[in-house]
């Protein structure tokens, strides 16, 4: 758990993958740690399968919209989501990434999906990158839908939220029946950050 | 005990008008207002009334005359909304109210979900209504008793001017405790009040004009104005609604000193702008949209001969802050380095990345009826004919060459008429949803059929209005609150507007569809077709389960037939030339029927 009660978070994804779910528990989770929260969300049109952004802001009390640069974490759902508002990254920010692709619309677009390890390689050229595959953890857990919460999960060590804080506000926010699977969801990404942060601090 | 609770702008509004006692509420729904309504309507155990009206005019309509019962009502809706419902909302001024009233007008500042950034604080100073416009979602909880409270006292309604940001933004909101005393309905009748014929018009013209004075003292003192002045400094900055946060922020961040007026309330406070134009040489107003404040503001100087450079989005000094697009801290920091003279440097790009994003535009979901009917028309009329279309989940098909022209809500069908009418010898088939045909398509279509266009109408009846959130609309046979009510039927509306051909058809079965189309487009007069297949989100909500498709490999061709329909549905593997479906069909079948191979089918469960 981070200790500086402030920090600027941007959620980028694909309308339907759940970015609105995922700002919901860490806001409301910071509402019990009792600190202010601000954050802007994409409703609407973009939600049917276009590009969304939510920015969430712990510890303001001013306006709910990070400048660019100012962010300290960029939670990526998506992996070209990542790049699309990589702007936002300050120098020194982190990115969490889900390397599982959605492509857009094949007959609309005619260009071309990167590799998503060319993706990466481009994030970690300036920026401290954690990939890994929530989908798959998410169907580990139960149902590919709680890739959100995987996420989340993966992103907590960065929040100023106690970890109880946040598992109360998944079991309130999810549906009832799928408490276990979305716990469960959130424990694989917490696990699996973790995992990854040691050994990127055991490399030279 | 103070209760604070994580909420959305439009849920910390709906808070707000349970907590100043609000008796009737209506709207049409419209990004991003529409969760307000739908937060009250999901409210099992309320003491007021709630419902989805028609179209705006009628919602305004309606609060209208449950404020002249002398009960607190608000309407709410988007920004165009106001348009539509700008005709009742002139003459209110002069005809004034009695309860409470409150008109929620969203705005959506860079057009993140509408057809433009029209500036609802013009329609404040139109009208000679008064207007509110807040700063958070906080203030914008707070403001709505005092809205009610306002009204109720000067006799007139009150504008509340959101914007996608305050709506859609989410915040730690602390609640205040719940206005239990309310007015009893009782109208009193009298004709001198109620009734504007032209003598009792003009005599409450002046009534209006009179009261302004007021309006405007009592507005100037109230705690939503605020002005620190900077003993320090010879910078002001004036800056109304939300622009205030990205303001105060952004000279935080430069970190310099001025002088702070907020604004928000509508007339302008006078008395705090020259008490800042005593205290600056230079001045910046930062708002978004139109230079609304900023031409009052430089009227004033002018009016009172003050001596200070006035810097906004116009004048001789040429523009600081856009005039178009939603504003930031970004734009804040820049537009006040350059006001006060200070170097700014533009945040560089930190990653230069060489890889192409592919653009991810909204797309109609897997499954959607609309893609369906859109494939069976073009099938019938051609890639020559004309259609003219409206506003809906369906616009999001503008890629497939159905949607020639988007306008306004109803217009499909009256633009229709106009191209025909012009003499233009092209077919015109023209798409218009079933919540949009009832809020202002029925009287299009009337005139079409009265005057003869040789046009055809489709009504892709998805028994919903899906855009904005999924609302229950007449077509439907539910209210607001989901109680049960009359369904409206479509082909005996159009029947009785005068149309000789009307049809329904399932746009799921695609052979008939297309028939169906063909029969219409060689109809002479204004032929309608009523394609109606629930919205896929809908029917999932509802229960109705479908089994997927899959593509057989072996028969798949590499034809791409089925990839041109445009279902998200439908990937093509380019190293195995084959067609490919994934998890997200939801089993419309539509696919199945297109593929000349008999590759496609159904995967029983
Ligand atoms: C005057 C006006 N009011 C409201 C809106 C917001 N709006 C956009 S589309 C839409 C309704 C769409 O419903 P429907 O026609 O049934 O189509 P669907 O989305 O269900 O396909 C609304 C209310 C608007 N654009 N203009
Ligand atoms: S929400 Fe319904 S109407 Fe809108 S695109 Fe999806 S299926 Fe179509
Ligand atoms: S059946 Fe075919 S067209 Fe329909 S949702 Fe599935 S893949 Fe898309």
């Amino acid at each position: 758990m981070n200790t500086n009660n402030k920090l600027d978070l941007v959620i980028a994804g694909v309308g339907g993958q759940g970015t609105i779910l995922a700002s919901d528990i860490i806001g409301n989770s910071s509402v019990l740690e009792n600190l202010p929260v601000r954050a802007a969300e994409t409703h609407g049109m973009a939600q049917r399968g276009g590009s969304v952004i939510n920015h969430v802001r712990i510890g303001t009390d001013l306006g709910s919209m990070i400048p660019e640069q100012g962010a300290d974490v960029l939670l990526a759902l998506e992996p070209v989501e990542a790049i699309r508002y990589i702007n936002y990254l300050s120098e020194n920010g982190i990115v969490v990434l889900n390397t599982k692709p959605v492509y857009p619309v094949t007959v609309t677009s005619s260009d071309q999906y990167p590799d998503v390890s060319e993706i990466i390689n481009t994030l970690k050229k300036k920026y401290e990158v954690y990939p890994l595959d929530a989908s798959e953890l998410a169907i580990k857990a139960g149902h590919p839908q709680s890739m959100n919460v995987v996420m989340v999960g993966a992103v907590s060590s960065y929040l100023p939220i106690g970890k109880n804080r946040l598992e109360e506000c998944i079991k309130d926010l999810v549906p009832p029946k799928t408490v276990d699977i979305n716990l469960k969801a959130f424990e694989l990404g917490k696990e699996n950050i973790s995992r990854l942060i040691e050994t990127s601090a055991k490399k030279p | 005990m103070s209760m604070r609770e994580y909420m959305l702008g439009n849920v910390a509004i709906a808070r707000g008008i349970i907590e100043g006692g609000g008796q009737v509420i209506t709207g049409y729904p419209g990004t991003p207002s529409s969760e307000i309504v739908d937060t009250l309507s999901s409210i099992d155990d309320r003491d007021f009334y709630v419902e989805w009206s028609v179209n705006e005019k009628v919602a305004m309509e309606v609060a209208a005359g449950a404020s002249m019962s002398g009960v607190n009502s608000v309407v709410t809706m988007k920004h165009v909304g106001l348009n539509v419902a700008a005709d009742p909302l002139m003459t209110l001024a002069y005809m004034g109210v009695k309860g409470g009233m409150i008109v929620i007008v969203a705005d959506d500042p860079a057009c993140h979900s509408s057809q433009n950034e029209q500036d609802t604080r013009r329609y404040s100073q139109f009208s000679l209504i008064p207007g509110l416009d807040p700063s958070t979602p906080q203030e914008a909880k707070d403001m709505i008793p005092y809205a009610f409270e306002f009204s109720s006292k000067h006799g007139i309604p009150i504008i509340f001017r959101s914007t996608t940001r305050i709506s859609h933004g989410k915040s730690d909101i602390e609640l205040q405790s719940v206005n239990k005393e309310k007015p009893q309905p009782d109208f009193e009748k009298s004709v001198e009040r109620w009734v504007m014929i032209p003598k009792h018009a003009r005599i409450r013209h002046p009534r209006l004009l009179e009261i302004q004075k007021d309006i405007k003292q009592e507005l100037q003192d109230s705690e939503w104005n605020n002005l620190k002045i900077n003993e320090e400094s010879s910078f002001g900055v004036i800056a109304s609604g939300i622009s205030y946060v990205y303001a105060r922020e952004a000279l935080d961040r430069l970190g310099v000193n001025a002088s702070v007026l907020k604004i928000g309330t509508y007339p302008l406070p006078d008395d705090l702008i020259l008490e800042l134009f005593d205290n600056v040489d230079t001045l910046l107003v930062v708002e978004e949209l139109e230079p609304f404040v900023e031409e009052h503001v430089r009227a004033l100087a002018e009016d009172k001969g003050v001596n200070v450079r006035i810097l906004g989005k116009t004048g001789k000094n040429g523009e600081y802050v856009p005039r178009e697009g939603e504003l930031n801290i970004d734009k804040c920091e820049k537009a006040i380095s350059k006001a006060f003279g200070l170097t700014y440097a533009e945040p560089s790009l930190i990653l230069e990345s060489e890889l192409k994003l592919p653009s991810r535009p909204p797309a109609m979901c897997p499954g959607c009826s609309h893609r369906a009917s859109y494939y069976a028309m073009k099938k019938a009329f051609g890639s020559d004919a004309i259609y003219p279309n409206d506003i809906g989940c369906y616009t999001l098909g503008v890629q497939g060459g159905t949607v020639d022209t988007t306008l306004c809500m109803g217009a499909s069908i009256s633009v229709a008429s106009g191209i025909y009418q012009a003499g233009e010898k092209r077919p015109v088939c023209c798409a218009i949803g079933d919540s949009t045909f009832l809020h202002t398509g029925i009287n299009s279509l009337l005139n079409s059929v009265y005057n003869k266009a040789d046009i055809t109408v489709t009504i892709l009846d998805n028994r919903v209005t899906a855009m904005t959130g999924h609302q229950p609309n007449p077509g439907m046979g539910k209210t607001a609150t989901y109680e049960d009510t009359l369904e409206v039927s479509f082909d005996q509306l159009c029947r009785g507007l005068g149309a000789e051909f009307v049809e329904v058809v399932d746009p799921y079965d695609y052979d008939s569809a297309v028939d169906v189309f063909k029969r219409a487009k060689e109809f002479e007069g204004t032929s309608v077709v009523i394609s109606q297949q629930q919205c896929v989100i809908d029917a999932r909500r509802a229960g109705i389960k479908r089994n997927p498709y899959t593509i057989d490999e072996e028969k798949c061709t590499g034809c791409k037939q089925c990839v041109y329909f445009g279902c998200p549905a439908i990937e093509f593997d380019a190293s195995l030339k084959k067609a490919r479906i994934n998890s997200m069909c939801t089993g419309c079948g539509v696919c199945a029927q297109l593929c000349k191979f008999d590759a496609i089918m159904e995967v029983e469960k």
